[in-house]
Order: structure tokens, then C-alpha cells, then sequence
């Protein structure tokens, strides 16, 4: 079981963690021995905390910088105490110690009582998802071991606690320094009834397996296929991050809305191939339809609570940043295995975690927490904190950074260009009936991969006749390719709608047509499309609709007027032989046609 | 001793295996995902054996990168033959690199020339940098001769995925699962990313690499412990052959001391880790570069030896 230490600053946090070792007997041989020779050596007074601050700095400054992991164990189970730095400066230190862990034991100094960092931790631990508690009141041997010292910070201290949320298992006065209350029942404070530090960890409660009753959700991790090494199983990889899947079971991707079912789960190495997965397993399986997905999505299983898909949501962050999270900057936002560009589009609110006290600014300052809504370029799948707390978190990357992480506790709703299409294509893909053939062999037959080339630029260029020859030569090279000329659409499929409406007809227009090359390309076909000046936005609605790696763009002309940015620019189209060569060459190296 | 280690709860263990397991595999799929330049650092010792078995593991039996071993040329020769034994029959891609340099002027400690820390320096750490960096030639095997020729690729690796361990030593116990590493190969210990959520650091700037420890929340004795439980081959010099001695970590030959211990096979190495005389002696105390006074290996580990 994973512990962690907390605390402010000097409240002894390392000194009971090398306390318990000590007491324990679980220390190395001769390493209670060195330590002290150490001290000696450099006339310092023997630390017990040394034996966990091994670093040369902590050492000479007597404070933690860094988490220390240390083994030790009962005679009930392992732990993993992790010593986490009470030093405002290593808060990320403390967070990054603190997340690995399942319960935690918060130390305060009887002498100087509640502090900024008692406070700052305790919410810090609530933010993280620790429930389980234990509070050691410490240094009561400054205090003359006083019970009323210990009651009154208790009565402090979980007030404080209750109010953000978390019920404390116990409140324990200690000495690390003297061994009270830590291994051994103190003789001291006979007016103490309660659990040792010692007994209080064995009173911990296991993992709660809660995660295993909860709608199933994998991230993708991966989609493994090692070919080149003769293996032709193509295996979705990822740890399950809660409920169960069985082989058969029908899972659904979000937020692309893509679906298949479990044909077998993978398994190398001793034990047996699972039929099963669960909670924490790191996993793989093969699907009966094999469809196309990527890292990035969340494997969720039909029929359960389905979660949200959104590019925007309100979420309570905390910051860790030297500089200040601001708007109009771009981050990274990483949750499960996707990342996408975000940026902060608005503060609800900030929190002095340290006080409770809230406010209101226009930045996001370090240590800070803040309740804010996050808008991310492309739509991410996740799950409210209320709800499933573990597909809620995610963090942010500022430059080259870890920065920030926050908790999903809202939607927001849609409004984007795009939100409308990005809906409907992960409803159709829901229903999509996946064909019989897979696109491999379909792939492999025609010697080509289905792709929509959208071939644009200034007006009056050539376009069309240029898509013309280029379908023409295609076909005369054995390729299944179609020219889909925009008018087929306009008073078709798309009749009801304005052919020269406003901004949103034109979105509509992009929108059906994207759907019906879908259908085409599911059956194996190269499109050539052309449109005048084709911009970003619609490139936007048209990724909302088909995958983005169908999507191959092609500007003609000696400069690009529109915000587009085109995989190819060909300045001089005048040519027109030549242009079709530049355009096959493209195909071919984008694995659109095989040579 | 006290009593509590004497009990042990196999269920509970092996639930306390199958979790680091998967944890490991965890991050190894992650750098997998998040590294184009890939590698690990293959020691040829047990911590090494066992990250690359849960390659295998995370990946169905492929190992989708290349092995990069440092070859100071000191090592015991049983390690040398294991490596490019194991090489073969699991069609692994193995590198090796190494300090010609200082081989060739004998700047080494067994040639009298230099300290302990001096030679780790030069044949490790060195070694490893410029192997890294590909400034120095990297020596690819050839699976259709079985022989080790010149790489043409000499693109620095980006991801170095690595087997230490928290319970080793102290400035181990406070490593990242990914550790940037700048670019003179530093490491910055009062100042590591924070690592929450199973969100790691995998954007890095250019000229920078970072450091992967699948590892890092092992102990020794888990380790021997899923060796058993995997039946994973390892070198037979972790085994008494009748000497009455036998190695607890392998490394360099003349500074690498064996145990005196008769644990003859994997059931007598665990037996004496969790119950017998090593059950409270720490593993690297053979080994000569730990023993400089606190911090010794801090201050090779922050130039970028493992
Ligand atoms: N009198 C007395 N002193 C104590 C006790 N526990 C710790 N100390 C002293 O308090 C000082 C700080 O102890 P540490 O264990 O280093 O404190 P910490 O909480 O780990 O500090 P950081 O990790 O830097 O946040 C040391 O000088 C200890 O000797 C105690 O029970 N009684
Ligand atoms: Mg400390």
C-alpha cells in the first residue's frame, strides 16, 4: 500500500517516517550506524530524517526538496511510505508524491499549529482524490505532551478539513523525536486511547475496488501491429482505468463513436490469456471489425453511461507554473492518452488553497487554484469528477512543462462551427455498419487507400479540368477514382439547403459533403473534389466530419489567399501534365496509390 | 529482525506483483508512444533482464526498439555471451558502444591509471553519452551473421528507457518515471517535473532527452521474486556453482566482489532475500562507487551515469 507524508514545513514529517524505519527495525544493517557517523563526521546532531533526505542539499540545508520513496512493511502488508516536502517551493514535489499514494498521513507541529501548508496540503490531497486521512499531532514533547494542545488543534484542524470535504480517520498526538505514539504506545500520554502511527497504517483501508463497478473506460494507449516482425494481429492497447470487458462485449471509441467488438485479448508470458479485463490491468485485444482508431481515444463499452464529448468544459485547476497561466496562450491539455492544444478562455474564480479565501483575477498564479473554463482545439471524451473521477483529470503543458492539472466538474454547451457536424458523425459512427470487407484487403485489391483530395485555390484557375485529366489518368493507371463534382451535391443531397446562402449553408453544404465521400470511401474509392478557396474553417467542418488522415489538400496558384494551410502548393498550375504528376507523386507518398 | 518478516501472504503478494507489472508495462507503452528515438539501456544484469522481459510483455513479444548496451570491456565474459545469446534467440535489435579512446591509452583503473569514480566516468558515463548522442560509432548486431557491425544511424536517442530502482541507493529513491535530462546530460534533482495522473513528461526541447524508469518502484527481491514467477532467463552468475560464492549484482569484474552465499537456484536467492542474511544488507554494498562519502553516486548520477 502506497502512503504518503505531509505537512508544513519542519513539522516533522521525514523525522516520523525515520522514526517508524528505525523503530521497525526495517532500516538496511549499518545504515543507522552511517547516518550517524555522518553527522558526527560533519559535527551536525544526528537527524533521523537524514535517513530518508539523501540528497547532499537536504542534507545541509535540513529540509526535504524531493520525495523519497521507502520500503517497510507489517505484519499485515508492504508499504511505499513516500516522504513528501512541506517547502512551498516543492509543492510539485509534495503533488507528485502525493498522487502516487492511496492514503495519507498529515503532520502538524504541536508548538506552531495549523499553518498555511497544513492547509495548502489538505486541500491539495482532496484535489488529488486521497479520502483516507490520519492527522499526527507532532513535537508534543515541546508541548509537554498537553492534551488540551491536542484538542485544540484537532478541533482547528478538522473543522478545516470538513469544510473542504474530507472526514479525517483519526487524529493522533505524537514525538517522532522521542518514538511516542509512533511504533509504540506512549508512556507519556497515558490520556491518549487511540491507535499508534503504526497501527493507524494497517487500519488503512485496501484500494477500493469501487472502480470496478463503474462504466468500463480504456484510454488508448496504442494500436500495435508489428508486421514487419510476421505478426498480423492488430491489438488495442491501454490500462483500464475502471469497470470490466469481456470477450464478444461491443465497444464503443470516443469521441470519434467508432464501434467493433472484443475478439480476443492478447497475453505474453506466464499465467493464463484473460477473458476478462478490469480495473488497473494493463491490457490488449483484437476486434471482430476492424476500424480505424488511434491514441487518444477512450474505449468505453455500448450500453453503459456513455462519457462527454466537448472541446470545451469547466474544470478546478491548480497551477504550477513559474509563469502564470494566462488567456490567448496555447497549452497542451493531456487526459488519458489525448493531447490537444486548449487555452484558458475564462476564470470563474481563484482560491488561496491555503486560506479559502476567494477572489478574482485575470491570471492563474503559481500554487494557485481556480475554477475556469479550458476550450481545446479538436473534441476530447471525458467524465465529470462527480461522476467518474479518474476519466475527469487531466493535465496541462505549458511549453516543454507539466504545469498545471485540474478536475472536469461541468460541461459547456456547444456553440462552435463545428459542434453541430462533430455530434452527428459520432452518432452515425455509433450505427455505422461496418463493412464485411476490411478496408485492408479492399486496400490491398485496388492497390490504393480511399482518400478525398481537395484540389482549391484562387477562382477562374483550372480547377476542374485539372481534377478532370487527373481522374482520367488515375483511371487509365488502374485506380478506382471518381471526380465528385460539388453540383451533384448541391440540388441532391443537399436540395433543401440555399445553394448561395449564408455562412452556415455553406458549413452544411462541406458537411454532406464530407458525409457522402465517407460512404464512397468506405468502399475503397479515391475522390478528387475541387472548391474555390477553400479556408480554415471549412476545414474545420470537414475534420469534423472525416477523418483527418483522408483529408489531403492541394493549392493551385502562385499564393495561398485563404487562412487554409495545404499539405501541397503547387505556385505554377499552368502546366497542366506537370501539375498531374506533382498531384500523383503526392498521392503516392502520402500512401494514398502504391507504385 | 523483527517478526512481521517472517509472515508472508502469497495472494497478497502476488497482487502486489501483478501491480507493478502493470504499472511497468504502463510506462513502457507510453514512451513507446510519446519517443520516435528510442532505446534501452541493457545492462545485461537481473534489473535489466526483467524490464526487458516486460517489453515484451507490454508489446506481445516484440521488442519494438533498440537495446543499447555500454561494453566497458571489463565485464565478466559469461555477460558478454548471455547478451548476444539472448540477442539471437529473441531477435532483439542490440547496439553496443563503448570508450575506444580510453581503452586504447589504458586510462583505466584496472590499469592503475585512475580511481574507481574516475573509470566509471570514462567507460560508463562517457560511453554513454556520446552512444546516446551518436557522435560515437554504436555497433548494431547483424541477426544474418550473428556479428556486430558499424550502425549507419547516428541520430541521438531522445527516450532512453532505464532499470534502476528506488530501493538502491537515496538520490535513486527520488527519481522521476521520466527524467529530463539536458543537454550535457545533466540531471537536475532539486528541480524534476511533477509527475501526477499517469501524465509523465514527454515534451522535451530540442537537444534534451528523457530518461525512463519502468523500474523505479521494484525492489530487489520483486524482482528475483517475478524472475521465478516468469521462469526469466538470467546470467548463471547469480548462482553458486559450487564456489560457495556467487554475485548479487553484476557489473565492471575488478570491482564487482561476489557474495559469499550457496543460493544455488531461484528458490534459495529469494529464500535469502526475504528471510536469510541479505534480507536487511543492501545489494549495491559490494559495489566500489557507492562507498565515497554521501552522495558519491548522486554526483555520478547527476552527470549521467544510470
Ligand atoms: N522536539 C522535537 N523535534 C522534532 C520532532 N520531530 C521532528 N523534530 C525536529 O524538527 C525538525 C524538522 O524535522 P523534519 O523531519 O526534517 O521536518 P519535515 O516536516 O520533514 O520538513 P520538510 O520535509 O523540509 O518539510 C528537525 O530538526 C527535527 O529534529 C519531535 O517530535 N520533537
Ligand atoms: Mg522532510
Amino acid at each position: 500500500m502506497n502512503i504518503v507524508i505531509v505537512g508544513h514545513v519542519d513539522h516533522g514529517k521525514s523525522t516520523v517516517i525515520g522514526r517508524l524505519l528505525a523503530d521497525t527495525d526495517s532500516l538496511p544493517q549499518g545504515k543507522l550506524e552511517q547516518v550517524r557517523e555522518m553527522c558526527r563526521r560533519n559535527s551536525k546532531p544526528f537527524e533521523y530524517a537524514f535517513l530518508l533526505d539523501a540528497l547532499k542539499d537536504e542534507r545541509s540545508q535540513g529540509i526535504t526538496i524531493d520525495a523519497a520513496r521507502c520500503f517497510f512493511k507489517t505484519a499485515k502488508r508492504d508499504y511505499l511510505i513516500i516522504d513528501a516536502p512541506g517547502h512551498i517551493e516543492f509543492l510539485k514535489n509534495m503533488i507528485t508524491g502525493a498522487s502516487r499514494a492511496e492514503a495519507a498521513l498529515l503532520v502538524i507541529d504541536a508548538n506552531e499549529g495549523v499553518r498555511e501548508n497544513s492547509r495548502r496540503h489538505g486541500y491539495m490531497l482532496k484535489m488529488l482524490g486521497i479520502k483516507q486521512v490520519a492527522v499526527l499531532v507532532n513535537k508534543m514533547d515541546l508541548a509537554d505532551y498537553s492534551e488540551e494542545v491536542f484538542k485544540s488543534i484537532e478541533a482547528e484542524y478538522r473543522g478545516f478539513l470538513e469544510e473542504i470535504g474530507i472526514r479525517a480517520k483519526s487524529f493522533i498526538p505524537v514525538s517522532a523525536m522521542q518514538g511516542d505514539n509512533i511504533a509504540a504506545q506512549s508512556s507519556d500520554m497515558t490520556w491518549y486511547k487511540g491507535r499508534t502511527v503504526l497501527e493507524e497504517l494497517d487500519a488503512f483501508d485496501e484500494k477500493e475496488s469501487e472502480a470496478d463497478s463503474l462504466p468500463f473506460r480504456m484510454p488508448v494507449q496504442d494500436v500495435y501491429r508489428f508486421t514487419g516482425s510476421g505478426d498480423d494481429r492488430r491489438i488495442i492497447a491501454g490500462t483500464v482505468e475502471s469497470g470490466r470487458l469481456k470477450i464478444g462485449d461491443e465497444c464503443v471509441f470516443y469521441p470519434s463513436g467508432k464501434h467493433t467488438h472484443v475478439a480476443t485479448f492478447e497475453h505474453f508470458g506466464a499465467g493464463e490469456t484473460p477473458t476478462e479485463i478490469k480495473t488497473d490491468m494493463a491490457a490488449g485485444f483484437t476486434m471482430t471489425e476492424q476500424i480505424y482508431i488511434r491514441r487518444g481515444e477512450i474505449c468505453c463499452l455500448s450500453g453503459e453511461k456513455t462519457p462527454k464529448v466537448g472541446t470545451s468544459f469547466v474544470a478546478s485547476l491548480f497551477w504550477l507554473g513559474i509563469s502564470p497561466m494566462v488567456k490567448e496562450k496555447n497549452y497542451l491539455l493531456k487526459i488519458g492518452a489525448a493531447k490537444v492544444p486548449c487555452q484558458l478562455k475564462e476564470i470563474i474564480s481563484t482560491l488561496d488553497a491555503s486560506t479559502l479565501d476567494r477572489g478574482k483575477k485575470d491570471k492563474i498564479d503559481r500554487h494557485d487554484v481556480a475554477e475556469c473554463i479550458i476550450e481545446c482545439s479538436k473534441p476530447i471524451a471525458f467524465d465529470l469528477t462527480s461522476e467518474m473521477p479518474k476519466t475527469s483529470r487531466f493535465v496541462l503543458v505549458d511549453e516543454y512543462e507539466i504545469s498545471g492539472g485540474g478536475i472536469i466538474t461541468a460541461e459547456v454547451e456547444k456553440t462552435g462551427i463545428s459542434d453541430v457536424a462533430r455530434d452527428l458523425a459520432m452518432r452515425r459512427n455509433e450505427k455505422w455498419e461496418t463493412s464485411s470487407i476490411p478496408s485492408e484487403l479492399r486496400a490491398k485489391r485496388f492497390g490504393q487507400r480511399p482518400g478525398i483530395v481537395i484540389i482549391t485555390g484562387h477562382r477562374y484557375i483550372g480547377k476542374k479540368a485539372m481534377a478532370k485529366e487527373l481522374e482520367r489518368e488515375l483511371w487509365d493507371a488502374g485506380r478506382q477514382v471518381y471526380f465528385l463534382g460539388i453540383g451533384n451535391l448541391l440540388y441532391g443531397v443537399a436540395g433543401e439547403i440555399k445553394v448561395e446562402g449564408e455562412i452556415p449553408d455553406r458549413y452544411e453544404h462541406i458537411r454532406r459533403l464530407g458525409e457522402v465521400a465517407n460512404i464512397m470511401m468506405d468502399s475503397g474509392m479515391l475522390l478528387l473534389v475541387t472548391c474555390a478557396e477553400f479556408t480554415a474553417n471549412d476545414m474545420e467542418v470537414l475534420e469534423a466530419t472525416v477523418d483527418t488522415e483522408h483529408i489531403h489538400t492541394v493549392w493551385l496558384g502562385d499564393k495561398v489567399t485563404t487562412d487554409v494551410v495545404p499539405d501541397l502548393a503547387i505556385s505554377d498550375a499552368s502546366d497542366r501534365d506537370a501539375t498531374a504528376v506533382r498531384i500523383k507523386s503526392f498521392m503516392a507518398e502520402r500512401g494514398l496509390i502504391f507504385i | 529482525m523483527s517478526e512481521s518478516r517472517r509472515t508472508y501472504d502469497k495472494a497478497a503478494y502476488e497482487a502486489h506483483l501483478v501491480e507493478l507489472e502493470n504499472k511497468s508495462v504502463y510506462l513502457l507503452r507510453e514512451a513507446y508512444a510519446n519517443f520516435k528515438e528510442l532505446c534501452m539501456l541493457w545492462s545485461i544484469g537481473k534489473d535489466s533482464t526483467v524490464m526487458l522481459w516486460l517489453a515484451r510483455k507490454a508489446f506481445y513479444g516484440h521488442v519494438p526498439f533498440p537495446l543499447v548496451h555500454v561494453d566497458t570491456h571489463y565485464k565478466i565474459p559469461e555477460m558478454i555471451e548471455y547478451r548476444d545469446r539472448l540477442a539471437r534467440e529473441w531477435r532483439i535489435d542490440m547496439i553496443y558502444g563503448e570508450n575506444k579512446a580510453a581503452l586504447d591509452a589504458k586510462e583505466t583503473f584496472p590499469d592503475g591509471r585512475l580511481s574507481h569514480i574516475e573509470c566509471c566516468r570514462k567507460l560508463k558515463t562517457e560511453a554513454l553519452t556520446h552512444t546516446l548522442a551518436g557522435d560515437w560509432p554504436r555497433y548494431r548486431m547483424n541477426h544474418d551473421t550473428g556479428r556486430y557491425e558499424v550502425d549507419s544511424n547516428t541520430e541521438p536517442y531522445t527516450g532512453v528507457i532505464v532499470g534502476v530502482r528506488a530501493d538502491e541507493e537515496g538520490s535513486r529513491s527520488k527519481e522521476r518515471y521520466f527524467s529530463p535530462r539536458d543537454k550535457n546530460n545533466d540531471w537536475g534533482v532539486g528541480d524534476q517535473p511533477p509527475e501526477f495522473w499517469g501524465q509523465y513528461k514527454t515534451d522535451f526541447a530540442p537537444g534534451t532527452h528523457v530518461r525512463i524508469h519502468p523500474l523505479l518502484d521494484w525492489t530487489e527481491l520483486d524482482i528475483w521474486e517475478y524472475i521465478r514467477r516468469e521462469s526469466i532467463p538470467v546470467v548463471s552468475l547469480y548462482f553458486d556453482q559450487g564456489s560457495g560464492r556467487r554475485y548479487r549484482s553484476l557489473g565492471c569484474a575488478p570491482c564487482t566482489t561476489p557474495v559469499e552465499s550457496t543460493a544455488k537456484n531461484l528458490d534459495d536467492i529469494i529464500e535469502e532475500l526475504r528471510t536469510g542474511k541479505f534480507s536487511n544488507i543492501a545489494e549495491r554494498s559490494g559495489r566500489e562507487q557507492d562507498k565515497e562519502d554521501g552522495g558519491g553516486l548522486e554526483e555520478l548520477r547527476k552527470d549521467g551515469y544510470m
